[in-house]
């Protein structure tokens, strides 16, 4: 149980630096490597509160998909603006302060609110359990699921068609 | 401190540091990786709370919300490459003729 603890604590401090390293660092391949420590370490959180099925998602698609083709943009697009030279912009100060004033009311509510009470069930449900709600009660919006993404490339391609059709 | 709530926090502190980055970073790429950071955030939060509750639809939900996340990306990146294309620069301080 203590080392069960540790290694959240391990995960959890893993991911808030990783967050921090994308505030501070400038180059955005090394933003995308943090961005991915992060959510590796959030997939091990994952993994130890037992709902592995979500653990391997997050791996699988943040990592595995959405974030190797953000590496590949990245290498697609190596410009050096001044958004490479320069890592803030004019807004840094009036940032800074309006983050300041949500993190401070989030805190202040999360400070006065209750622990959840929800402390009946909280067993880990794996692969079996996911799939059955899925495919029993849930199968319309898995279906769903793939008309979103076939409209999301064929989004893509229009916007392709639209450069290719802009430059000729 | 209870894990639930310490869990909340974690996801508390990455959505803020997702909304500042998102804030003050000038790099159109990077600006999106922390928007992906602030989702990252809440799904932790629906996460923990699907896990306390012990009910699978939470489950469900978060995986609804990574293929909205990805068909995002899928359409977030070709637009950057377009504005990219058109004016050459990263930066978002050059879109500012953009605003309504």
């Amino acid at each position: 149980m203590i080392i069960e603890d540790l290694l959240l604590l391990l995960f959890a401090s893993a991911a808030v630096a990783g967050a921090v390293l994308m505030l501070v660092l400038r180059h955005p391949m090394r933003v995308a490597l943090a961005l991915i420590a992060t959510m590796i370490s959030l997939g091990g959180i994952y993994g130890l509160l037992g709902v592995h099925v979500i653990a391997v998602f997050q791996i699988m698609i943040y990592v595995g998909a959405v974030m190797v083709f953000m590496v590949y943009a990245i290498m697609l697009l190596d410009v050096r603006d001044p958004s490479f030279t320069e890592r803030y912009s004019t807004l840094l100060w009036p940032g800074v302060a309006a983050c300041t004033v949500l993190a401070g009311v989030l805190v202040g509510a999360a400070w006065q609110g209750q622990a959840p009470l929800l402390k009946g069930a909280g067993d880990a449900f794996g692969v079996q359990a996911f799939s059955v709600a899925f495919l029993d009660r849930y199968w319309l919006y898995f279906e769903l699921t793939s008309v979103l993404l076939v409209v999301a490339v064929l989004a893509a391609v229009a916007v392709v068609k639209l450069r290719s059709a802009r430059r000729g | 401190m209870d894990k639930t709530q310490f869990l909340l926090w974690v996801s508390l502190v990455l959505f803020s540091i997702g909304l500042l980055g998102l804030i003050v970073r000038r790099n159109l790429l990077v600006m999106l990786m922390c928007m992906e950071l602030m989702l990252n955030g809440v799904n932790l939060s629906l996460v923990t709370f699907a896990q306390r509750g012990g009910n699978v639809e939470g489950a469900v939900m978060v995986f609804l919300i990574f293929i909205v996340a990805a068909s995002e990306i899928a359409i977030a990146i070709p637009i950057v490459l377009l504005l990219v294309r058109h004016r050459r620069t990263l930066d978002a301080g050059a879109y500012t003729d953009l605003k309504g």
